[in-house]
């Protein structure tokens, strides 16, 4: 009989059912929904299974309160797009303009519901190719030579269905809960379940295990009817705005921290969750106790025969008995459905919810499996936002130009420019890219120069841990040297324990920039491609190995790098003494007078003038320069004198007042953050 | 510096020259060989010379001999000539007879004996020169042994004339000649006192002085009209050395304070030419008497340090702060005038030693100069440099007429290109200058095109629109597009001047070529009445004109049209009678027929070619002019040829006749191996900027010049004499490619290196920058700090310290900042000035 039943499985295997595509998405989520939109337009053979009928399932139950903590803001004052992005934290990358979160919510933390009305939207407008109702219970590998990685992905689903697959893309997220075991934990409820109406909190002791956004948020929604919480976990309290990680406990669910810091009854504590204990009395309140108490003895004889912490220590913190216990860990990755040949392993220390992945976003255990969406936070956990959708949805372009290239031979997009427009890309990147802004320090531009430095290309949010594989994974050449552009906080501003507000935190002198403090753009400078060991070595905070030379916009209150003293103009300097040229433009008229007096003309003149697109400029914009001292005026010159033209064009008051002010900034003004 | 010297060696050539127009010995020979008959009948009344007797064989007296051999040649400057007598041996004489007579040297003034010199005292050529000056200028030099002889001699002169005061160490050295030899010169002018008597010196001076070295003092005895009055006395700073002497001389005699009623930049006075600066004393009307003695009080200062003037503002129209009172020339070349507000005259005179020294350490150590200057510029780092940036920034307060060109934006792009005929894009960036530099022309562009029919202007900020721009495929900014209906838009590249760019939106309007229906219409195109949109505008028209039967040729060039659109005037034709229109230009179809200006010529040229490349570069090629006036919208098509220029430089309009020569010469060989071609510096001043990089003086206009700016980067100049023909200028070139010519110039090869250096943050950063390690994390000390009580603190408090100690700093030093016409800002903007000429 056994062996009836295996030869009908393998059959049911073997049999006509079995499914192919290059890609398979696991997840209809934000992050499987945005991979399946970039394979779409590029026109690959892929399929996303989603276990519930629609997409976004854990948003349809998640957050219990139902408000969303990322940003959906309306209005910035801005038309462009790209820089709007930057404060719209909800939005899915996608051509469609009617796919802005912007037009689902005005809320600027929008209900749950949109999100899940958006994604339905998401899908169902850009025609994503979502299979519903699978539940894909067990993933396995097939060898085989001919597969792109070696194997081949079988997918099996609730049904039984298999599914084949050349590449894998889990975008499944974390959503098992994160559950502690300790002697009366069969007491706590868990954030899945727990009632969300504070009428059923009223005139309760509750007691709250967990310190993160989620402990927070359900504290503040019974904040005012319970008789007051306390709340426990391992780990001191971690305020967003001091760590500049969106992770942490933001300021919108923080009242508790007000009235626990009002000696409000309610209040914080730190210890470990794996020594608690928790014993029931008669009455069905809740004691607090400590696991070594109850050791070798029996639970069973009642609360009466145990010895409680207040007996010894009669001040104990949470003596108190609680009416309820509320555990509100987080969640970690289903570790469950893969077969131990992918091997699949959780990270350690404080990232073991997450499965291990290199920086590529690979596995680091079988090849052609890519993690995405919040699952694949790993890389950048507590520092960037890779772990929610206005960062993964950068992640997850970047690991499709990835796959691109590697099994489509499509190489990472790139824009070729003449050297004259290098300070320009970069400006106008640092000043509306959402991707470097969002992903900092994990999404970097590159420029790659070409020869002799007269034309450069560019690519944009390449993740910054694989910069040794640069052409390998990009299929782009870096032969003479490159730019990489992220963005930064200062070192050692954030943290759980910085002041963030002390006096002369922002720096406002370029000179003084990579002394800023808030996120700004850096930018480093290699002769050659940093390799592997140079990577792995780099020193500890940064997220770069130790460049050619490096350069900082100075931080600026307005995050608009578009001054033309403080920042284009000491960015210029440094992008000439990395080439080793002169980067000026140069009205047509100087370009005339050096294509005769110069044997090399500088880039401006030689691709522009010489290229026939000199800059003429305006009467004005030339007299503005002669004044500036900066451009000769030899109309008014008397040729046989050989006096210098200034003394003849009525300006020299006008110089003198203007020049000697090196445009300098307000100091004041631009230390207004400290008051 | 090098003109500087320029000025001294001139100086000394013309001290030299006074020296030697006093009469010279008749004869040629420096040292003349006679015998003593011969001599002494042979000595003229007034002519000096120095002789010895030698017997016939003296081997004893050789070194002496060469000594005096190589001062003849300077004594002969001075009017003296050296002449050696022979003594045959039976002579016994007075000169000759002597053993004693043979070991001396005698100086004769006609016939009567001035001095006789024992040889060892005429050692060196030195010691000969000054010996013989000294007897010569007996009367003229005092030579004074106490301070009564010193004093008695300055009461004399008081009130008539000047005196100058040496002292030496002793006779016969190179200071003793240099003062005898000044004396020879000045001697009438100045009364010349020398003294060997060290306590002399000491009672001269008041702290004291280096007995050892020589001094020489310049008493202003002339000035001191009372007896009691002693005269002013002003000392030789510099070594005691003729030129010096001179210098310093020429300085005293120069008046104590100029006054000055004309432009400061004008201005050159003996102070200048000798190297020195010139302190300008501002005064006006109401306080001239004051500011007069002021500036008396401050030359007397600065005597022999920097000259002194008056300047009137009243007199001149001076463009400077009303609160400047002192200007400051300095020597160098091209360094502007600096106009200062100082407060007493202490600090005139600090400036001007302060200057004086800089120098001094500059000229000892060039190296160390070139550090300083680098030091001195990295702090210019934050000042902008770009020309079209500052322009641009310096406008941006003034509100650009904009009101013609339409905004677009992501919603309305599409809708609005559909409204006109031919939308004009200019697709932009709003914090990028070339960008706003471009939208400056653009709207006089606007201006300039207001109310013509079917022309839309408009513009797309990317910098709002990033989305749009993409789209489109704009990567640069600024592009200007043109968008026709249900054609594909036109991308511009051309110069971004007004001119330019409405003739590019005035021909995109016609199709491009234009198809051409009847011999009327070809014959009004080529006249350039039609079509009537462009009639108001000159340009070469270009017919191509078909047979039926040629229509491959006729293909490419349409294609040709396609890419030339905008640029070029191209009209075609092909009825039946294209061949009776060809022919009439002695062409036959496939043809090219060239109108320029106006059609007044039209020239015809067979098609040969068939491929739109070469189409187009035929056409481009045809269209250059054979004798151009270079422009600097036009210059970079005729670069493009990369051949050497043949370029004629002329204050205005050419002349006829040159302009037929030229012409004559550009036409005289059809391939010719350069680009002949004026220009006009009118129109084009920035000729002039050319002229002077190639020549420091400049040469009479107009002139023609050869510059190869394609290989060597010589630069040649047709000699000035000879007139600009053809055959002149045929030889010259001959003999130019024969490398029989001297260039005048050759352009730079300097490449364009970063102007300033950037902020070196890595420097900065490095003392927070842990080394690298080959293997990080060996040692627990290299691992991040994991506790945050630990390190992490420590480093936090660092930083935090940091910025607040730049704060203060920034703090104590920004009130120097906020001063304005003071001196070091001043100083600050003469870099400016430096960097500019440097562009």
């Amino acid at each position: 009989l056994g062996l009836a039943l295996y030869a009908s499985s393998l059959c049911a295997v073997s049999g006509g059912t079995l499914l192919y595509h290059d890609y398979c998405v696991i997840g209809a989520g934000p992050a499987g929904l945005q991979a399946a939109y970039f394979l779409q337009q590029a026109g690959r053979d892929y399929i996303v299974f989603e276990r519930s009928h629609a997409p976004g399932s854990f948003f349809a139950l998640y957050p219990r309160h139902r408000k969303l903590i990322s940003i959906n803001k309306q209005y910035t004052g801005k038309s462009n797009s790209e820089f709007n992005l930057r404060h719209d934290w909800n939005s899915l990358l996608s051509h469609d303009r009617r796919l802005l979160f912007r037009r689902y919510s005005r809320d600027f933390f929008p209900n749950a519901d949109t999100m899940v009305r958006y994604l339905e939207d998401f899908a169902s407008l850009l025609k994503l190719r979502v299979q519903y109702n699978t539940a894909i219970i067990h993933v396995t590998l097939e060898k085989n030579e001919q597969a792109w990685n070696g194997h081949y992905f079988l997918l099996t689903d609730q049904d039984r269905k298999n599914y084949k697959c050349s590449c894998l893309l889990v975008a499944a997220g974390t959503w098992v809960p994160n559950v502690v075991n300790f002697p009366g934990s069969e007491y706590v409820e868990g954030y899945e379940t727990v009632s969300i109406n504070p009428e059923d909190f009223a005139g309760q002791t509750v007691l709250i295990l967990g310190r993160g956004n989620s402990a927070f948020e359900t504290a503040e929604n019974i904040l005012g009817v319970t008789n007051f919480i306390h709340m426990v976990s391992r780990s001191r309290v971690r305020l967003s705005w001091a760590t500049h990680y969106v992770g942490d406990l933001r300021a919108i669910n923080n009242g508790l921290l007000d009235t626990y810091q009002l000696k409000s009854l309610d209040g914080l504590l730190e210890g470990d969750l794996e020594d608690l204990a928790i014993v029931k009395d008669k009455k069905g309140k809740l004691h607090i106790t400590l696991r070594f108490y109850l050791e070798n003895r029996n639970i069973s004889a009642g609360i009466d025969s145990l010895t409680l912490p207040q007996d010894e220590l009669d001040n104990f913190a949470t003596r108190a008995p609680y009416d309820r216990v509320i555990r509100c860990l987080g969640w970690k990755f289903d570790f469950s459905i893969y077969n131990r040949s992918l091997r699949i392993m959780p990270g350690k220390g404080n990232i073991k919810k997450y499965p291990q992945i290199k920086p590529s976003y690979e596995s680091r255990g079988t090849r052609g499996l890519f993690i995405l969406g919040t699952a694949s936070h790993s890389v950048d956990f507590r520092k960037s936002a890779g772990g929610f959708i206005h960062g993964f949805r950068y992640t997850t372009r970047a690991v499709h130009r990835l796959l691109e290239n590697r099994h489509h031979g499509v190489p990472w997009p790139s824009t070729v420019y003449p050297i004259t427009q290098l300070t320009n890309s970069i400006i106008k990147r640092v000043n509306e890219a959402s991707g470097l802004y969002q992903m900092f320090s994990v999404l970097a531009d590159i420029i790659l120069l070409r020869e002799n430095a007269t034309a450069f290309e560019y690519l944009e949010e390449y993740p910054t841990g694989v910069l040794a594989e640069l052409e390998m994974q990009t299929g782009r050449k870096a032969h003479s040297g490159l730019f990489v552009i992220i963005m930064e906080y200062g070192r050692n501003f954030s943290g759980a324990d910085k002041d963030v507000f002390y006096y002369s935190r922002a720096v406002g002198e370029a000179q003084h920039a990579w002394q800023s403090n808030f996120l700004h753009p850096v930018i480093y400078y290699y002769k050659h491609l940093p390799t592997e060991r140079e990577m792995r070595l780099r020193p500890p905070d940064w997220p770069l190995p130790r460049p050619n030379a490096i350069h900082h916009i100075v931080e600026d209150f307005l995050t608009d790098w578009t001054a033309p003293n403080a920042h284009i103009l000491p960015l210029r300097r440094f992008l000439e003494n990395c080439l080793g040229t002169d980067l000026r433009n140069f009205f047509a008229e100087s370009c005339f007078l050096f294509a005769f007096t110069h044997q090399k003309l500088p880039p401006s003149c030689q691709q522009g003038y010489v290229g026939m697109q000199g800059v003429v400029g305006s009467q004005e914009l030339r007299q503005h320069a002669v004044q500036a001292g900066l451009l000769q005026d030899y109309t008014r010159t008397d040729f046989l004198g050989d006096t210098p033209p200034d003394s003849h064009d009525g300006s020299q008051e006008q110089l003198m007042r203007d020049h000697g002010i090196p445009v300098r900034p307000l100091q004041h003004l631009v230390n207004a953050k400290d008051e | 510096m090098p003109a500087q010297k320029d000025r001294w060696v001139s100086s000394l050539v013309f001290l030299l020259f006074c020296a030697s127009s006093i009469p010279k010995c008749g004869g040629a020979s420096l040292q003349q060989e006679l015998s003593p008959q011969h001599y002494f009948s042979g000595l003229e009344a007034g002519k000096t010379s120095l002789a010895f007797f030698t017997p016939s064989v003296s081997p004893g007296a050789q070194p002496f001999l060469e000594q005096i051999e190589s001062s003849a040649e300077v004594l002969q400057d001075y009017g003296v000539s050296v002449v050696k007598v022979n003594c045959p041996k039976e002579d016994v004489s007075r000169y000759c007879g002597k053993e004693s007579a043979l070991r001396k040297a005698f100086l004769f003034r006609g016939n009567r004996l001035i001095r006789e010199f024992p040889t060892d005292a005429l050692f060196d050529v030195n010691s000969i020169v000054a010996n013989v000056l000294f007897a010569l200028l007996f009367n003229e030099v005092k030579y004074v042994e106490t301070l009564a002889d010193l004093e008695n001699i300055e009461n004399v002169l008081k009130g008539k004339s000047n005196m100058v005061f040496a002292y030496v160490p002793a006779t016969g050295t190179a200071e003793h000649r240099a003062v005898m030899e000044a004396a020879f010169v000045y001697g009438t002018i100045h009364q010349f006192v020398l003294t060997t008597e060290a306590a002399l010196l000491k009672a001269t001076s008041h702290d004291d002085p280096d007995v050892s070295s020589a001094w020489l003092l310049f008493c202003h005895c002339q000035r001191a009209t009372e007896p009691a009055q002693p005269c002013r006395r002003t000392a030789l700073a510099q070594p005691l050395t003729l030129l010096n002497i001179h210098r310093h001389l020429k300085l005293m005699g120069a008046p104590l304070v100029t006054e000055v009623a004309e432009d400061p930049e004008k201005i050159s006075t003996v102070h200048l030419q000798l190297g020195l600066p010139l302190v300008f004393i501002l005064s006006q009307k109401e306080t001239h008497e004051a500011d007069r003695r002021t500036a008396e009080f401050v030359a007397w200062q600065l005597l022999g340090k920097a000259g002194v003037a008056l300047l009137s503002r009243d007199l001149v129209e001076l463009n400077v702060l009303h609160r400047s009172n002192v200007a400051l020339k300095t020597p160098d070349e091209g360094m502007p005038i600096q106009y200062l507000v100082l407060e007493d005259t202490d600090e005139v005179i600090t400036l001007v030693e302060d200057k004086n020294k800089v120098r001094q350490i500059q000229s000892d150590e060039q190296e160390e100069e070139e550090e300083e200057e680098d030091e001195k510029e990295s702090n210019n780092q934050d000042i902008q440099d770009d020309q079209v940036v500052e322009a641009v920034s310096r406008d941006k307060k003034r509100e650009l007429p904009l009101e013609h060109i339409l905004i677009l934006t992501e919603e309305n792009f599409h809708s609005s290109l559909s409204e006109a005929a031919q939308t004009v894009v200019l697709f932009y960036a709003s914090w990028e200058a070339v960008s706003l530099a471009v939208l400056r022309s653009y709207s006089e562009v606007a201006a300039h095109l207001k109310g013509t029919p079917g022309v839309l202007l408009s513009r797309v900020n990317c910098w709002d629109w990033p989305g749009l721009c993409s789209q489109e495929n704009v990567t640069q900014f600024p592009t200007m597009r043109i968008y026709k209906e249900g054609q594909q838009s036109v991308t511009y590249g051309g110069m971004w001047g007004t001119e330019e760019l409405s003739s590019f939106i005035l021909l995109s309007q016609v199709s491009c070529p234009l198809k051409l229906a009847t011999m009327d219409e070809a014959e009004g195109y080529l006249r350039g009445e039609f079509p009537a949109e462009l009639s108001s505008h000159h340009h070469t028209s270009l017919l191509g004109v078909f047979s039926s039967a040629t229509s491959e040729a006729r293909k490419a060039f349409e294609e040709a049209g396609n890419i030339l659109s905008g640029y070029v005037r191209m009209g075609m034709y092909f009825e039946d009678d294209a061949l009776a229109l060809s022919q009439k230009y002695s062409v036959a179809p496939p043809a090219l027929l060239l109108a320029r200006s106006g059609g007044r010529s039209v020239e015809g040229i067979a098609l040969s070619k068939h491929s739109v490349q070469d189409m187009v570069q035929m056409i481009r090629y045809q269209l250059l002019d054979i004798f151009p006036e270079i422009t600097v919208p036009n210059l970079p098509q005729y670069l493009q040829l990369g051949k050497p220029f043949l370029i004629l430089f002329s204050a205005g309009d050419i002349s006829q006749v040159e302009s037929k020569e030229m012409l004559k010469l550009a036409k005289g060989r059809p391939q010719q191996e350069f680009v002949a071609c004026w220009l006009n510096l009118k129109k084009t001043p920035v000729g002039y900027g050319i002229l002077r990089t190639y020549f420091s003086t400049p040469p009479p206009l107009p002139v023609l010049l050869w510059v190869s700016l394609h290989a060597g980067g010589q630069v040649f100049q047709f000699p000035s004499e000879q007139s600009i023909t053809e055959m002149n200028i045929l030889s010259w070139l001959e003999k130019l490619q024969a490398g029989l010519e001297i260039p005048s110039s050759t352009l730079s090869e300097e490449d364009w290196k970063p102007p300033l250096p950037a902020y070196d943050f890595l420097q900065m950063m490095e003392p927070s920058v842990p080394e690298l390690s080959p293997h990080p994390g060996a040692t627990p000390a290299q691992q991040p700090p994991k506790n945050p009580g630990g390190d992490t603190a420590r480093g936090d408090t660092a930083t935090r310290e940091e910025p607040s100690q730049e704060s203060t700093a920034e703090g104590v030093g920004s009130p120097g900042r906020g001063l304005r016409g003071t001196a070091p800002r001043l100083a600050a903007r003469d870099k400016q000035g430096k960097r500019h000429s440097e562009l």
